[in-house]
């Protein structure tokens, strides 16, 4: 096994090694959901605090399913109930959940940066659950599964990326573990979408369509937020559709196994056309099982480094009590 | 009669282009000599500190004081001590304070607790720095206001911005212009660019500055006004600038040890001293800051010391307010980055620090020249400091370079004839590990938030 690390907050530096075992170990967990029963001991008596300063829905129910799945104790703390709102720093929240004695943290944070800030001031590992526009190591890890489940080796595959890679945790974090495995990136929108010196990144920008997507074996269409509208990146979400917008036409042109994802919530009718969505050509709800498996794997493999670590703790006290 | 005599010294003086080993007498808080062999009676105190270089008052134009409104963050006292730890005699004080420094009362209070080192406060250009009425920039000036700026964020308005100058050069004095389009900064946090892409925070474009430093050039330009532009960040910035020189502009401009010694790369870290406004730059802008500094595009360094309490700088780095402290670093970022490096010299890094700064301002300051007020700094430029949070006298910690280890050490700092910082040298040897020990657990509280 080759995972030493006690926090997972992107996966900006990520060794492809890293990512192969966390892949294997995800499919390990993935049998056991088709299983009747589907439920394990590996996590009991461990605490997870599910900290999410931001609404999500399917993010957060998955966490809660895989920790559930590996008997953790778990805990919810959501926006609604906010430090931010009582005017209570991340330090002292972050202060109070150490105090708690919470093995895990699960973290959502409209703030980029802000697991990095936990991660400094509490012992427990953090999972970043999506930190603004930075990262999301956890959805681009069900990706890649998802992905090498149909194309298996990744290295040298066309993997497009279509959408608002701008403000899109999901993109950076997809493209820093597709780079890992050696894919070939190309991110496709309009150029008020396209962060600057994203080429630095190592992929290839276009805002053609059509040239992004005809030759590639798997396509990932990223969720466009309609306030984008107002904002003044686009003159309106029709045009976005009618320019980058994936329809059962375009799909007609790409390779005839190319693969459609999104990592969801659909806006059905924007960024993707509903037969595309529910077509032959998708696997929009495999990512979702499979986003299970692997957060399990990853609760497992961060669990294990502070089993370790406390295996090491124990050691040093019997030495020191002889 | 007190007088101390500096002797056997490397004395650098760029506003009387001077740079040799001579004496200089001081009696009455003035330069009364300078040259070689100068007699010292029983009544003078000798100071004289090998390998040392003496050098006029550093001379900071642009601090944030905090005092009225924050004086858990700084008061003028704390930041006075800070400044002579930095070896800095002469400070121009920010107006962004609450309230905000717009009535000559104000200006008065300011520039009277200024004891350790003189402050010259700098008034606002716009009632309460909303932009819109014009502040009694006549009136402030008779009091003691040295230059008018709305410091922490542009005159939005073209017009109320052209009037401002149109008025200030009638009284003849300066327009500090902050150039940022906060329609283009919107909630920007960090330089646009791969550090905006890499770190997921938002970004603010170099043009956000720049589209600002060219309206306020041309409208100066079309005046006949006096502008200095504060904290240049960016090579189109510096480029405008010395356009606008070339072109017979009255321009000035200054930058920050920040902006030549560390770059957007460095918000990585998410460490929220190195929230800036202007944000970091990318390495091409240092890299002009550092030839802008060099051909004399740009003026003077200044620190643009900017104090924040823990409690607000603890947090995420897109909700910190922006700004570091940075008086005490100012000289040995200087030396370190600047002259150590083979990009300037000595004497050209003091005249950026001195007489670059106090003609920008229309001040007499700056020289050790005979009859000046005898305001000087003695520092060994070999010298290292271990920067500490222990070590800033300021009230605030927030420096992203703590941790590190700079050139330039101040020996001692005298303000009108008077001693006000002198460097512990005696205990310093004893004591030196265990305050190494007790800098290095603070210093892990403050870094790495």
């Amino acid at each position: 096994m080759n995972w030493t690390r006690k926090h997972l907050l992107g996966l900006e530096g990520i060794e492809r090694d890293e990512i192969i075992t966390i892949l294997d170990t995800a499919s390990k967990f993935r049998e056991i959901l088709d299983r009747p029963v589907k439920k394990v001991p590996t996590l009991r008596g461990i605490t997870i605090v599910n900290l999410f300063f931001e609404s999500s829905t399917r993010t957060r129910m998955s966490f809660e399913l895989a920790e559930k799945r590996l008997s953790a104790d778990v805990l919810n703390f959501s926006a609604s109930t906010s430090s931010l709102k009582k005017g209570e720093t991340l330090r002292d929240t972050a202060r109070n959940i150490e105090a708690m004695k919470v093995d895990m943290v699960v973290m959502r944070h409209p703030s980029p940066g802000a697991p990095h800030f936990l991660a400094d001031h509490i012992d427990g590992s953090i999972i970043n659950a999506g930190d603004g526009p930075h990262e999301h190591p956890t959805q681009a890890l069900l990706d890649l599964y998802t992905m090498r489940e149909y194309v298996g080796n990744l290295q040298g595959k066309r993997v497009t990326i279509v959408g608002d890679i701008l403000h899109s945790r999901v993109a950076r974090s997809d493209i820093w573990g597709l780079k890992a495995l050696g894919a070939d990136v190309t991110v496709c929108g309009p150029s008020t979408f396209i962060p600057s010196e994203v080429e630095r990144l190592g992929v290839t920008v276009t805002h053609d369509i059509r040239d992004a997507t005809v030759n590639a074996d798997i396509v990932n269409v990223l969720r466009i937020q309609k306030e984008r509208q107002s904002g003044g990146f686009l003159p309106s979400l029709r045009e976005y559709s009618t320019l980058f917008g994936i329809n059962a036409a375009r799909v007609k042109e790409m390779k005839p196994d190319v693969l459609i994802m999104h990592p969801g919530p659909i806006n059905r009718g924007v960024e993707i056309a509903c037969d595309v969505a529910d077509g032959d050509h998708s696997v929009i709800l495999e990512q979702v099982t499979n986003g299970v498996a692997v957060r399990m794997a990853m609760l497992y493999l961060l669990s294990m480094v502070q089993a370790s670590k406390r295996v090491e703790e124990s050691d040093i006290i019997a030495e020191v009590s002889a | 009669m007190r007088k101390t005599l500096l002797r056997g010294m490397r004395l650098i003086d760029p506003a009387t282009a001077t740079d040799e080993r001579i004496d200089l007498l001081i009696a009455d808080g003035v330069i009364a000599t300078r040259g070689a062999g100068i007699e010292a009676d029983q009544e003078t105190r000798i100071i004289e500190f090998s390998g040392a270089v003496v050098a006029p008052g550093l001379v900071d134009m642009h601090v944030h004081l905090r005092e009225p409104g924050r004086e858990d963050e700084e008061t003028i006292e704390s930041g006075t001590r800070a400044a002579v730890h930095g070896g800095i005699t002469t400070l121009a004080a920010m107006p962004n304070t609450e309230p905000t420094i717009d009535t000559p009362s104000w200006v008065e209070y300011i520039r009277s607790r200024g004891k350790l080192a003189a402050v010259h406060p700098i008034a606002a250009i716009t009632v309460g720095r909303e932009g819109k009425a014009l502040a009694p920039l006549a009136e402030l000036a008779r009091a003691g206001a040295v230059a008018f700026s709305d410091d922490g964020c542009s005159v939005a308005d073209a017009n109320v911005m052209r009037k401002a100058l149109q008025y200030a050069s009638m009284i003849e004095r300066t327009i500090i212009a902050h150039c940022e389009d906060q329609a283009l900064v919107g909630a920007g946090a960090v330089n646009e660019g791969l550090a905006s892409t890499r770190s997921g925070l938002s970004p603010i474009p170099a043009a956000a500055e720049e589209t600002i430093v060219a309206r306020d050039i041309l409208l100066a330009g079309s005046v006949g006004a006096r502008l200095h532009i504060a904290h240049v960040s960016t090579r189109g910035s510096v480029e405008l600038v010395r356009r606008a020189k070339a072109d017979g502009v009255a321009v000035t401009s200054e930058t920050c040890p920040h902006y030549f010694c560390l770059t957007d790369d460095d918000v990585r870290s998410y460490n929220t001293s190195t929230r800036v406004n202007p944000p970091l730059r990318s390495a091409d802008d240092v890299e002009a800051i550092r030839e802008g500094l060099r051909d004399g595009t740009i003026d003077a360094v200044a620190s643009d010391h900017a104090p924040h309490s823990l409690e607000e700088k603890q947090v995420e780095f897109d909700a910190a307010p922006p700004g570091m402290i940075g008086m005490e670093t100012l000289l040995p970022l200087t030396i370190t980055h600047m002259v150590d490096t083979g990009i300037l010299s000595l004497g050209k890094a003091i005249a950026l620090m001195t007489v670059g700064p106090a003609r920008a301002l229309g001040i007499t300051a700056g020289t050790l020249e005979t009859g000046a007020a005898a305001d000087v700094v003695i520092f060994d430029p070999k010298s290292t400091v271990e920067v500490t949070s222990d070590w800033f006298r300021s009230l605030s910690k927030n420096s992203p370079f703590i941790g590190s280890t700079l050139s330039g050490r101040v020996l001692m700092t005298i303000h009108d004839g008077q001693v006000v910082f002198e460097e512990d040298l005696g205990t310093a040897e004893g004591s030196g590990e265990d305050h190494g020990k007790r800098a290095a657990e603070s210093n892990e509280l403050v870094v790495g938030v």
